[in-house]
C-alpha cells in the first residue's frame, strides 16, 4: 500500500496494545449506514513508474509553445538554483512557522523577502505574502474599508484598464460586505484610465482608487496625478503593480505627494514559473501606520533568551480582530514556498539583474510590437509609453487566429476582444527577455501567413 | 532577559550583511537593452536587493533550510494539519517542464494533458467525497470555507429566502468559520459541545429556524471526536431550511470510509495540503477544492474544467452564469492539484481506505501507549479518530509544566510538537495527529520521549522552562516582538 | 483569589471600570482581571477627543500577543481625551490598570447612567461567579 509502512507483525502488536480485535473495530463509533461503498470510481493504484509514464505521456502531448502571453502571468528565466533549493525537504516539506525555534529558516527567509518587497514597492513593511495578485487587490479593499475611518461609503474606484479578472475577483470576494466598485472609463485613444472620468467624483465620499501600473493593456499611467487626485479627496490610494518593472519604473511609495497607502501585486514574475496557472503569490505593502490592518502573516526580529537575534510570527493577535469588524478577511496562510523562491530568485538576480530584465523585456515587446504591426491588417491600439506589453488590433476576429498560430505551435497572445468590446478585434502581446530576436521573427512570419490566407472573416 | 550578548551571534547573517556593491551572479543575467521609460516615471534609487554572488546566495539559503524542522526531517504529529510523507514522485511529475512552461491562458488546445489530469481529479474528488461536482479553483482551506458559505447565501438568495443570514458553527470551530461566515455577510450562532465532545443537539434544536442559512461542521470535529449525532444533525437543519457545510480539515480520518456527502453535507472544502499530500512549503501554497451536491451546482466558483466532443476546456462565467465568481486570478494553483492528482493516482481505490485505517490505526496506538504512561486524554471514553486531545493540566498544576513547555522541550528531543492551545475548549492541550505515513517505532520513540519530558517536568519544572535547548536559537521574547517592531532590515544608521 | 477591584469605581461585565472625576468627567479603563487575562500588552487604541459614543460602543482596542480586544463604552458621551501616554508605554495598563493604565475621559451624556454600573461588591460576585 501506498506510503503505509505497517507490517503484519505491527499491525498485530499496536491491535493488543489498543484492545480491539481488527481495525474495523476502531471505527465502531461510525453509524453502520454511513460506510461508504468500495469506490469503484477511482482507479486501482499506479505505481510511480506507470503513472510517471502517463504523466510523461500528457506533457508530451501539450508540449512547448512559442508563447507570447502575458496578461497577468509572464514567462521569465529561473536560475536554476531557486527551485533547486526551494524543493530541498526542509523547505518544501517543512509546515507553517508557529514552533518559532524549530523554523529560523522559513522565518528569516520571510523577514528577509519582507525586507527586499517593501524596498521594492518603495513603501514601509510588508507582509508575508497572499494568495495572488488577483484575491490581494480584495484583500487591499477590504483593508482600505478598514484603515479609511473617515469614509463611510465603502465606495472604491475601480479603473476599467485594471485586469479584468482581478475586478471580478475583487467582486466575488469583498461583494459580500456591503463594498461598491465603482468603474471608471480609459481613454480609448492613449489606453490610460481617464482623468475626467475619476475627477467627476470630487467631493464624493470615495474610500478607495485603485491605480495598476502598468495597466491591463500594458499602458503607463498618470499615477502621480491619480494619487494626488484620490488624497485630496479623503479617498485611499491602493497600487496594483508588476514588480520586475519596478526595477525601472517609480515605485508607488512615491507617486503623487505622499506615496500610496497600500500596495499589491501578482509576485509570479519573480523566480515562479508559470505552472499552468499556479501557485503563484501575491504581495502587499503598506505605510506602519496601517500595519494592523493588513492581513495575512507577518514575521518579526527579536531576541531570545540568550539575548542572540531570532525571528517569529508577530501581531497575529491581530489577524483575530481582523476577523471581527467590518470588512472581514479569513486569510490565514501564505503562498510560503512560491515567496522563498522570490526571495531566492531576488538574491542571486539583485538589482542589476533584475533592471536587465525588465529592460530587456521592454525592449523585446517594442520590438514584437513593430515587427507585427508591419503586417497588413495588424496596428497597435495605443502609441503611449507601454512596459512589456502591448494591445494590438486585428481586421478579423482574433479566436480563430490564436487557434491557427496554435495550430503552429505559438500561443500568439490573450483575446481581449470580450473584455473590452469597445476596442474591436483586441489581442494583447508580449514579449520577455525569453525572446530572441528569431522567436519575433518565427512569429511574425506565421502570423503573417496566418493572415494572408484567405478566409471569411 | 539577560542583557544582549556580544557572543550571542545569530547562527545566519542576513543575506543583506552579506551584500557587497558590484557583486552579481552574471550568468543568470540578459545582455543589457535599453529601454525607454518617461523620465517622470523612472526610478531614481535602486531597492534594496542583495548583491552577492550565485554561490554565496545558494549557501546562504541552503544554511536557513537547515535550520528548519520538516516532514523530510523529523516526526511533526501536527493535530489537524495532516503531516504526511510528501512524495517526491509527486513533485517530479507535475514539475515537467511541459506543465512548468504552460501559460494559463495558453489555448486549450495546446493543454489536453494537464486538463486530462484535472477533469480526472475533479471525479476522484467527487468519488471519494460523495459529491455531484467539484472545483479545483480555492487556493487555500480558508478560500474553499469562503466558496462553501458564499455558495450556500447564493442558494438561498436565487430562492428569494433572503431572511436566512445566520450561520451556526459549534464553539469549538477553527477561527476561519466564524470570520468566512462574517465575510458572507451572515451572522454567526455559536452553540456547545457536551462533554463527551458531540455537538449539543437540545441547543441546536433551540437556534435553528426560518433565519438558518446553514451549519458549518467538521466531521470528525476540532475535538478528534466522531460526531455521532451527525444523521439528527442533517435532518434538523434540512429540515428548517438550512444547509450543511462540511469542513474537511480532517478528511484523512474517514478517508474511504464514509463519504461526507452519504452523510448529508451538501457542501464541502477539502484541504489537499492536508489529505492528499500536496507540501505544506512552509506556509502554502494550499488548495481548497470545494465539492457540492446537485443543489449548489450551478453556483460552483469559475473556472471549472469541462469536456465535450472537442476534448477538455474550461468552463467559465457563460457556462456557469449563477457561479459565485472567480476567486483567483487565473484557475487557482494548477499546481498543487496536479501533485494532489499523481498522489491520489499511486494511492489508488484501495489504497484511499488504507489510510483512513491506517492513520486511525496509528492514531489510537498512540492515545492507549499514552493511557498506559499514565497522560490524561481529554475525552476518556471516545476512540481517537486519526488524531486525539492530551491534556497537561494535571502536569501544569503540579509540577507548573504547560503544554508550552512540554512542546518546546520536545524539539530538543528531535520531535516537532503537536499542535497547541487548539481547540481553546480544553485546557493546556496537546492535539496529536500521526497519520498513516509513520511507523511504529517512530510512535513508541514519541511516547517515550513524552515520558521522559514528564519525568524532567517532576524533577525540575525550571529546566523544562528554558527549553529548547539545542537549536539555533532559544525561546523567543513575543512580547517584545510585538512592541518593538521590527519587519524590515535596515542598514545601520 | 484575591481580585484588585477599587471600591469607589464602577464596573460593567465586559471588564471596564469608570471612575467620576470631581469636576464630573468620567475615566475609563479595563480591570486587573482584564488585563491579566490578556497578559502583556503591546498595543493600545484610544478614541480621539471630540468623538461622540453610544453606551456599548467600541471604541478602543487592546492587543497583547495572545489578543486583541476591543474595550467598549460603559456610558455614552463625548470624548474629551485618549491616553496618548500607552503608544510608547501600553505595558502601563499592566503595572497600573486603575491610574496610569486609563484608556479614554468622557464627558457623559446622563449624569445618571454611571449608577446602573456594577459596583465594587457585585463585579468581585460576578468574577467569582463566572470563575471556574
Amino acid at each position: 500500500m501506498a506510503f503505509i509502512p505497517h507490517t503484519d507483525d505491527d499491525v498485530r502488536q499496536m491491535l493488543a496494545t489498543i484492545g480491539v480485535a481488527s481495525i474495523e473495530d476502531l471505527f465502531d463509533e461510525i453509524p453502520p449506514a454511513l460506510r461508504a461503498a468500495p469506490l469503484t470510481g477511482i482507479p486501482p493504484a499506479a505505481s510511480e513508474m506507470e503513472i510517471g509514464r502517463l504523466m510523461s505521456e500528457r506533457a508530451a502531448r501539450d508540449g512547448r509553445p512559442l508563447s507570447f502571453i502575458g496578461a497577468g502571468a509572464y514567462e521569465h528565466h529561473i536560475p536554476a538554483a531557486v527551485w533547486a533549493i526551494v524543493t530541498r525537504g526542509e523547505i518544501y516539506s517543512a509546515y507553517t512557522p508557529y514552533q518559532a525555534e524549530a523554523s529560523q529558516g522559513t522565518l528569516q527567509t520571510i523577514y528577509e523577502y519582507q525586507t527586499m518587497i517593501a524596498s521594492l514597492t518603495g513603501m514601509e513593511v510588508s507582509n508575508a505574502s497572499l494568495y495572488d495578485g488577483a484575491s490581494g487587490l480584495a484583500e487591499a479593499c477590504l483593508m482600505a474599508v478598514r484603515a479609511n475611518r473617515r469614509s463611510k461609503s465603502l465606495r472604491i474606484l475601480m479603473p476599467r484598464a485594471v485586469h479584468p479578472t482581478y475586478r471580478k475577483c475583487a467582486q466575488a470576494i469583498a461583494g459580500n460586505q456591503n463594498l461598491r466598485f465603482e468603474e471608471v472609463g480609459f481613454d480609448p485613444a492613449t489606453g490610460q484610465t481617464a482623468f475626467d472620468a475619476v475627477a467627476r467624483h470630487a467631493g464624493e465620499d470615495i474610500t478607495a482608487l485603485v491605480i495598476q501600473q502598468p495597466n491591463f493593456f500594458g499602458t503607463l499611467e498618470e499615477v502621480d496625478r491619480l494619487t494626488d487626485w484620490a488624497h485630496r479627496q479623503g479617498a485611499l490610494a491602493i497600487a496594483v503593480v508588476n514588480p520586475t518593472s519596478l526595477a525601472l519604473l517609480k515605485p508607488p511609495g512615491e507617486w503623487g505627494e505622499h506615496g500610496v497607502d497600500i500596495v499589491v501585486g501578482e509576485g509570479q514574475p519573480l523566480g515562479v514559473p508559470l505552472a499552468a496557472g499556479g501557485p503563484y503569490f501575491g504581495f502587499m505593502t503598506t505605510r506602519m501606520e496601517h500595519v494592523r490592518q493588513m492581513p495575512g502573516r507577518i514575521v518579526g526580529r527579536t531576541l531570545d533568551l540568550d539575548g542572540r537575534p531570532g525571528f517569529t510570527l508577530t501581531l497575529q493577535a491581530r489577524e483575530q480582530h481582523i476577523r471581527r469588524g467590518k470588512a472581514t478577511s479569513n486569510i490565514c496562510t501564505n503562498q510560503g514556498l512560491l515567496m522563498s523562491a522570490a526571495t531566492v530568485y531576488l538574491a542571486i538576480v539583485g538589482p542589476e539583474g533584475l533592471e536587465r530584465v525588465a529592460a530587456a523585456s521592454m525592449a523585446r515587446t517594442a520590438e514584437l510590437v513593430a515587427e507585427l504591426t508591419k503586417i497588413k491588417g495588424v496596428r497597435q491600439a495605443f502609441a503611449t509609453p507601454r512596459f512589456h506589453e502591448a494591445l494590438l488590433q486585428l481586421e478579423r476576429p482574433v479566436g480563430p487566429v490564436l487557434d491557427e498560430l496554435a495550430r503552429r505551435g505559438i500561443a500568439g497572445g490573450y483575446d481581449a476582444s470580450a473584455d473590452y468590446p469597445e476596442l474591436g478585434n483586441a489581442l494583447l502581446v508580449c514579449a520577455t527577455e525569453t525572446k530572441t530576436s528569431g522567436d519575433i521573427a518565427s512569429y511574425a512570419a506565421a502570423l503573417r501567413a496566418v493572415l494572408g490566407t484567405a478566409r471569411a472573416a | 532577559m539577560s542583557d544582549k550578548n556580544p557572543a550571542a551571534t545569530p547562527r545566519e547573517a542576513t543575506i543583506f550583511e552579506l551584500s557587497r556593491t558590484g557583486r552579481a551572479a552574471t550568468a543568470q543575467m540578459p545582455p543589457p537593452m535599453t529601454a525607454h521609460v518617461p523620465p517622470e516615471l523612472r526610478r531614481r534609487r535602486r531597492p534594496l536587493l542583495p548583491e552577492v554572488s550565485e554561490l554565496q546566495a545558494v549557501r546562504h539559503y541552503t544554511r536557513l533550510s537547515q535550520m528548519n524542522f520538516s516532514i523530510d526531517t523529523q516526526f511533526y504529529p501536527l493535530g489537524s494539519c495532516t503531516m504526511k510523507y510528501n512524495p517526491r514522485g509527486c513533485n517530479q511529475y507535475a514539475m515537467l517542464p511541459e506543465f512548468l512552461g504552460r501559460h494559463p491562458l495558453a489555448p486549450a488546445a495546446l493543454g489536453q494533458g494537464v486538463l486530462a489530469c484535472l477533469y480526472e481529479l475533479q471525479d476522484m474528488l467527487k468519488e471519494v467525497t460523495g459529491m455531484q461536482g467539484v472545483s479545483l479553483t480555492p487556493m487555500a482551506g480558508a478560500q474553499g470555507e469562503f466558496a462553501g458559505v458564499a455558495m450556500i447565501r447564493a442558494y438561498h438568495r436565487a430562492r428569494g429566502d433572503l431572511a436566512r443570514n445566520e450561520i451556526i458553527v459549534p464553539e469549538a470551530a477553527h477561527g476561519t468559520n466564524p470570520a468566512t461566515a462574517s465575510m458572507c455577510g451572515m451572522k454567526v450562532i455559536e452553540i456547545p459541545c457536551n462533554a463527551e465532545g458531540d455537538c449539543d443537539l437540545e441547543a441546536l434544536g433551540r437556534v435553528v429556524g426560518p433565519n438558518t442559512a446553514g451549519i458549518m461542521l467538521t466531521n470528525p470535529s476540532t475535538l478528534g471526536v466522531f460526531e455521532r449525532t451527525i444523521a439528527d444533525i442533517e435532518k434538523l437543519v434540512h429540515a428548517a431550511g438550512g444547509l450543511l457545510y462540511y469542513d474537511g480539515a480532517n478528511l484523512n480520518a474517514i478517508l474511504g470510509k464514509v463519504r461526507p456527502g452519504d452523510m448529508g453535507f451538501d457542501v464541502i472544502h477539502m484541504n489537499l495540503h492536508k489529505t492528499f499530500s500536496t507540501p505544506h512549503g512552509g506556509g502554502g501554497p494550499g488548495a481548497g477544492a470545494v465539492g457540492v451536491g446537485a443543489r449548489l451546482l450551478p453556483y460552483l466558483p469559475i473556472p471549472v474544467v469541462g469536456r465535450d466532443a472537442d476534448g477538455y476546456r474550461w468552463l467559465d462565467e457563460r457556462d456557469l452564469p449563477a457561479s459565485i465568481g472567480r476567486l483567483s486570478g487565473f484557475m487557482g494553483n494548477a499546481g498543487v492539484l496536479l501533485r494532489a492528482y499523481i498522489y491520489m493516482r499511486m494511492v489508488g481505490r484501495e489504497g484511499m481506505r488504507r489510510i483512513g485505517e491506517y492513520a486511525t490505526l496509528n492514531a489510537n496506538y498512540l492515545l492507549a501507549r499514552f493511557r498506559q504512561a499514565g497522560f490524561e486524554p481529554a475525552y476518556p471514553s471516545r476512540r481517537a479518530t486519526h488524531e486525539f486531545i492530551l491534556t497537561m493540566k494535571h502536569e501544569a498544576r503540579e509540577h507548573g509544566a504547560t503544554a508550552m513547555d512540554f512542546a518546546k522541550r520536545l524539539l530538543d528531543f528531535g520531535y516537532h510538537a503537536p499542535t497547541t492551545y487548539f481547540p481553546l475548549l480544553v485546557p493546556e492541550c496537546l492535539l496529536i495527529e500521526p497519520t498513516e505515513t509513520e511507523a511504529k517505532e517512530t510512535l513508541d520513540g514519541f511516547v517515550d520521549a513524552m515520558v521522559a519530558i514528564r519525568r524532567e517536568a517532576a524533577e525540575d519544572a525550571g529546566r523544562l522552562k528554558g527549553a529548547p535547548y539545542t537549536l539555533p536559537v532559544r525561546r523567543l521574547d513575543d512580547v517584545r516582538a510585538a512592541k518593538q517592531l521590527d519587519l524590515t532590515w535596515k542598514p545601520a544608521a | 483569589m484575591s481580585e484588585n477591584i477599587p471600591a469607589e469605581l464602577r464596573y460593567t461585565k465586559s471588564h471596564e471600570w469608570v471612575r467620576r472625576n470631581p469636576d464630573g468627567t468620567l475615566t475609563v479603563g479595563i480591570t486587573d482581571h482584564a488585563q491579566h487575562a490578556l497578559g502583556d500588552l503591546v498595543f493600545a487604541e484610544t478614541p480621539e477627543a471630540g468623538r461622540t459614543v453610544a453606551t456599548g460602543e467600541a471604541c478602543a482596542v487592546v492587543e497583547s500577543v495572545k489578543a486583541a480586544s476591543d474595550v467598549y463604552a460603559p456610558l455614552a458621551g463625548t470624548i474629551l481625551e485618549g491616553n496618548g501616554g500607552l503608544a510608547d508605554a501600553p505595558e502601563k495598563i499592566n503595572t497600573d490598570p486603575y491610574g496610569e493604565g486609563w484608556l479614554w475621559k468622557l464627558k457623559p451624556a446622563d449624569g445618571k447612567e454611571l449608577d446602573a454600573l456594577l459596583d465594587a461588591g457585585a463585579y468581585g460576585r460576578f468574577l467569582a461567579e463566572s470563575a471556574e
